[in-house]
């Protein structure tokens, strides 16, 4: 029987797993050295803010796995050995395999900054990273202030938790406005007033020049390009993640940032593929990046891939670019490609809406020669996934995309509408004549 | 803030203390002229039973109900035995002994509690509303802007199963002990609402009427912590609303008024086989008995459980009566709302629940048709089984130990919905019509899931949404009374509850997690 072995039990992993048990008979083994089971990272904040349990991250109960013939092994691998098809573990075990999966995810990114290794400094990726916070900031008394750097998704999340146990947080953030370099500005500047709403002490245009130790080598406080030292006890490093591949360097598997691999997930060895967070694609794929390292894309590889290595070769083909998040309470999706004033593209144009006083907003990105719909970005308003993939896939105009935007609406039954006032708006701004249809399940089950 | 909430607290468990403690306390004392008026109303016959009262408690003073019961228990069993032995079976009393205790105990209360009826109300009752007020409201400032407020819950020890959790679980369970099996117990709480109970019925209150009035007065404070902590949620808001307003109206007030107007005691929402003693033949002759308005409430009994709620749950699905209408579910959704997080995911629970709710409906019915063959057939035997005998295990072993003691008791421990996941021979029959034929579904947003587990915590039916979600496939499940929480705590926007054309409403999976698939490939999968 043929033998798959699987780095990594993340998303990734443990999806190509799955769809692999599901298509075959093949012997699976998962190899991972942070946790015995699968947990969802997502959720690794929930934890901390006490809205689940540990256990309560797990999408699968502990008797699935043997159920389901997926062998689990705890361990670290040191090295692959491709020409003898073996992997060296750290506890000096080793394995062979005839097929390898690398889904080792990410690390935390460190760029050097004097005093990184001290005590009490921390990045959010892992279990052990949890568990760490937990032992470092436990309350305010323990943890007086903590110190963010990094203002992407991540660095967000980690306020929210330190804020839930009351904890003061010093948000350091490069850029002039939070993430502006992903969210137009309209919706930056939102997210801006929301995170000072919530009494966080955000810092924009701020660096982090270095850490200081107090004698027994924790961090005591860390100085800013401004000129600031802010005393504190827990620094939290948030500035983005690289892929986890380190131990790959001396086994001639081609590597850039991330493990090279081509739109069928294969790397340069045979039999040796890469998925998840931690592969990096040899071209960008339409507008991602060449490294996506987000759920999803870590989902939807597991799946092609799983369909490859049964014989069925799939090419990784991710349909329209969707994700979403959560800024401490508002809720964030995206649909498409709305891109910030850093990086808009040729002919795109935005059309911005914001709620007079709640913190809800769209953004809606068209061609403003074709008037061709692109993309949207919402706060505070659900969205049907469905129906925007259609959308794009039919290349429907901005025009047609707010006439039956009432069918696009996910929000939970009672909420406020806002289809009118935005449709009014657009009406006003770009002279247009649109009134709004109303909602259709026929046209939302419609098949495309 | 926090010392208004502190302050709250101490209030509120003065409160619950005097409450507590009243079972114990209180003098009684039977006078004469009042045990000869009992017997000439209830036509006792039984010259043993008065002898021995008349020798052992008429007259007397008892301090607490614990010296008073066993007296009148002891003289009503031995009484009754003696009867028994001697074939005098006209003498026997049929009153259970603690509903006898209880009756006598009511008219017998003397003293402080009973002649504070006002003060003592407002001593229990009173100090409970307020110090739970005071502990709720600060709740608007201190959990700060709208949103998922769901902080600490695995943190505190009350929602975490620790000692102040086992502590709420022994003080509910004992609750339900003695209303459902010791209710001379309760004699002194009735007279704290006799005022009440008089100016809605004209009636002194029984045990019933004081359980009738906390639900009510339980429901509203909790009510208002819902709507404080899901003020991010207009369905939450609504909802609440509705329940709220039809175990105020529909299951409280309007059956008391009822009574005034000698008409029959009807709760007009109550659905069987929720409602299982429906068909019983003391009801069926009571409601034959009340002309008019006795017939209307047969009919509207049938047609109810027949037409309107299947009717309703095809266009809503059983949300309609589980989380808007029913009692039960309005108590597990205010009261209980703080447990929601204990009800059992795992698949094993999934299977117990699938046996035993069916198990109890097929019970409810196979009785249901006992009885009513009895009733028309005008015997008490089906099959040479007792109708009564099968009618009582019912009763007991549902109707109060499952629907009350476990159903309610265990909230701190197995979650708020014990009841109407495993028990409820409606939710059942609701459920068979919602999975098989509605129009509702929890739909899932294509594939925003990101897997995170808030929604399966914090399902009260221990229903796996995630499960679901993650495949990006609709929930369907024949126990999701909608209550909506999932949809309310999904950071990521996934879940949203609503009711739509039946087609597609079962949806294919992996769709649309976001790899464009080759569409020869589905269309072969068909
Ligand atoms: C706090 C946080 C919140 C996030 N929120 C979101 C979100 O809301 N939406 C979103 O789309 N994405 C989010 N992400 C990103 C998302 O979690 C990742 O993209 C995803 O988990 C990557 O999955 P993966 O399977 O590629 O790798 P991982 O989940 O990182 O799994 C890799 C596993 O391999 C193990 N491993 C690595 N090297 C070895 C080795 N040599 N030997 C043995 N085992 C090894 C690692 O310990 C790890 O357990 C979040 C990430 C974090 C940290
Ligand atoms: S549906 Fe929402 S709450 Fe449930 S697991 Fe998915 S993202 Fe989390």
């Amino acid at each position: 029987m043929e033998h798959i072995v699987i780095i990594g039990n993340g998303i990734a992993g443990v999806t190509a797993a799955r769809h692999i048990r599901k298509n075959s008979d093949k012997k699976i083994t998962i190899i991972s050295a942070e946790t015995d089971y699968f947990f969802s990272r997502t959720a690794l904040m929930y934890v901390y803010m006490g809205h689940m349990k540990f256990e309560h991250t797990q999408p699968y109960e502990n008797w699935f796995w043997k159920k389901n013939r997926i062998d689990l092994v705890k361990a670290y691998v040191n090295e692959v050995n491709h020409e003898s098809k073996t992997l060296l573990l750290s506890d000096g075990n080793t394995i062979s395999y005839d097929k390898l999966i690398i889904a080792t995810g990410s690390k935390p990114n460190k760029f050097g900054w004097p005093g990184q290794d001290l005590k009490g400094v921390q990045g959010l990726y892992s279990k052990q990273d949890l568990d760490q916070l937990e032992a470092n900031a436990p309350n305010n008394k323990i943890c007086k202030r903590a110190v963010i750097v990094g203002g992407g998704l991540i660095g967000i999340e980690l306020a929210e938790m330190l804020r839930s146990r009351k904890i003061p947080v010093t948000f350091l953030v490069r850029e002039s406005s939070f993430w502006n370099g992903v969210l137009p500005k309209g919706e930056s500047e939102m997210i801006n007033e929301h995170i000072l709403e919530h009494h966080i002490d955000l810092r924009l245009e701020t660096n982090l020049v270095e850490i200081l130790s107090d004698e027994n080598g924790r961090a005591k406080a860390i100085t800013t390009d401004k000129g600031d030292t802010i005393e504190c006890d827990v620094v939290g490093l948030t500035a983005g993640v690289t892929p986890n591949i380190d131990f790959l360097k001396d086994s001639g598997i081609a590597l850039g940032r991330g493990v090279k691999v081509n739109r069928f997930l294969e790397t340069n060895i045979p039999d040796i593929y890469a998925i998840g967070d931690c592969a990096e694609q040899h071209e960008a794929i339409g507008n991602r990046r060449p490294i996506e390292a987000v759920w999803y894309t870590g989902r939807m590889m597991g799946e092609a891939l799983a369909q490859t290595i049964c014989g069925k070769k799939r090419e990784y083909n991710p349909g329209h670019w969707f994700n979403s998040a959560k800024f401490l309470d508002v809720e964030y999706q995206t649909y498409g490609w709305v891109f910030s004033e850093k990086g808009l593209k040729e002919n795109e144009q935005h059309f911005h809406w914001r709620h007079s006083k709640e913190f809800i907003c769209i953004t809606i990105a068209f061609d403003k020669n074709s008037r061709k719909f692109l993309g949207i970005n919402t706060f505070g308003i659900r969205m049907r996934h469905e129906i925007f993939d259609r959308w794009l896939t039919e290349e429907r105009p901005v025009d047609y995309v707010l006439e039956y935007l009432k069918d696009a609406n996910f929000d939970p039954e009672f909420y406020s509408n806002y289809e009118a006032e935005i449709i009014s708006k657009f009406n006003t701004e770009f002279g247009t004549t649109i009134s709004p249809k109303k909602k259709s399940w026929k046209r939302i089950f419609a098949k495309a | 803030m926090k010392t208004i909430k502190n302050i709250g607290l101490v209030i509120f468990l003065i409160g619950l203390g005097i409450f507590t403690v009243l079972p114990l306390i209180g003098n009684f004392k039977l006078d004469q002229t009042t045990f000869d008026q009992i017997v000439a109303d209830k036509g006792f016959k039984s010259e043993l039973f008065i002898q021995s009262m008349q020798t052992e408690v008429v007259g007397r003073e008892f301090s607490g109900m614990t010296s008073l019961s066993p007296k009148i228990v002891d003289a009503l069993e031995k009484a009754n035995a003696q009867h028994r032995i001697n074939k005098e079976y006209k003498k026997v009393i049929y009153t259970s002994p603690h509903d006898m205790a209880s009756l006598i105990g009511k008219t017998s209360g003397i003293g402080f509690i009973a002649n504070n009826k006002g003060l003592m109300w407002f001593l229990t009752f009173g100090l409970g509303i307020i110090g739970a007020l005071l502990f709720i409201l600060p709740n608007i400032i201190l959990q700060g802007k709208k949103g998922i407020k769901n902080d600490g819950i695995y943190h505190e020890n009350a929602t975490n199963k620790g000692w102040v959790a086992w502590l709420v679980f022994i003080f509910l369970v004992s609750f339900y002990l003695v209303l459902y099996f010791r209710p001379e117990f309760a004699t002194n709480w009735t007279y704290l609402v006799d005022p009440i109970s008089e100016s809605l019925s004209g009636n002194p209150a029984g045990h019933w009427f004081v359980y009738g009035f906390m639900y009510c007065v339980v429901m509203t404070v909790m009510a208002i912590r819902m709507y404080i902590k899901y003020r991010h949620n207009v369905y939450q808001m609504v909802r609440t609303t509705s329940v709220l307003f039809f175990q105020i109206v529909f299951a409280f007030l309007i059956p008391e008024i009822m009574t005034r107007l000698q008409m029959p005691y009807y709760d007009f929402k109550n659905a069987f086989p929720l409602d299982y003693d429906f068909f019983f033949q003391w009801n069926l002759k009571s409601l034959l008995n009340s002309g008019g308005i006795g017939l209307f409430i047969l009919v509207w009994g049938v047609v109810l459980t027949l037409v309107i709620v299947p009717v309703m749950v095809y266009f809503f699905g059983k949300r309609w009566y589980c989380s808007w209408v029913c009692g039960c579910g309005g108590l597990a959704e205010t009261l209980g709302d703080p447990y929601r997080q204990h009800s059992s995911k795992s698949l094993f629970s999934w299977k117990i629940e699938r046996w035993l709710i069916h198990g109890v409906l097929l019970f409810a019915v196979v009785m249901t048709g006992m009885t009513l063959y009895s009733f028309f057939e005008e015997t008490s035997t089906v099959l040479g089984i007792k109708t009564q005998s099968i009618q009582n295990t019912y009763s007991l072993a549902i109707g109060s130990v499952f629907a009350g003691v476990i159903g309610t008791g265990f909230y701190p421990i197995f979650g708020n919905r014990v009841w109407c996941r495993f028990g409820c021979p409606l939710a059942a029959y609701l459920g068979f019509v919602q999975r098989f034929k509605s129009r509702f579904r929890i739909t899932t947003n294509g594939g925003q899931c990101i897997s995170c587990g808030n929604c399966s915590t914090y399902c009260e039916q221990g229903i796996d949404v995630r499960a679901y979600a993650q495949k990006g496939e609709n929930i369907i499940r024949s126990s999701c009374v909608g209550c909506g929480i999932c949809s309310a705590v999904c950071p990521r926007g996934v879940l949203k509850l609503e009711n739509g054309p039946e087609e597609g409403r079962i949806n294919p999976t992996e769709v649309l997690l976001g790899n464009d698939v080759d569409l020869m490939d589905l269309v072969n999968k068909k």
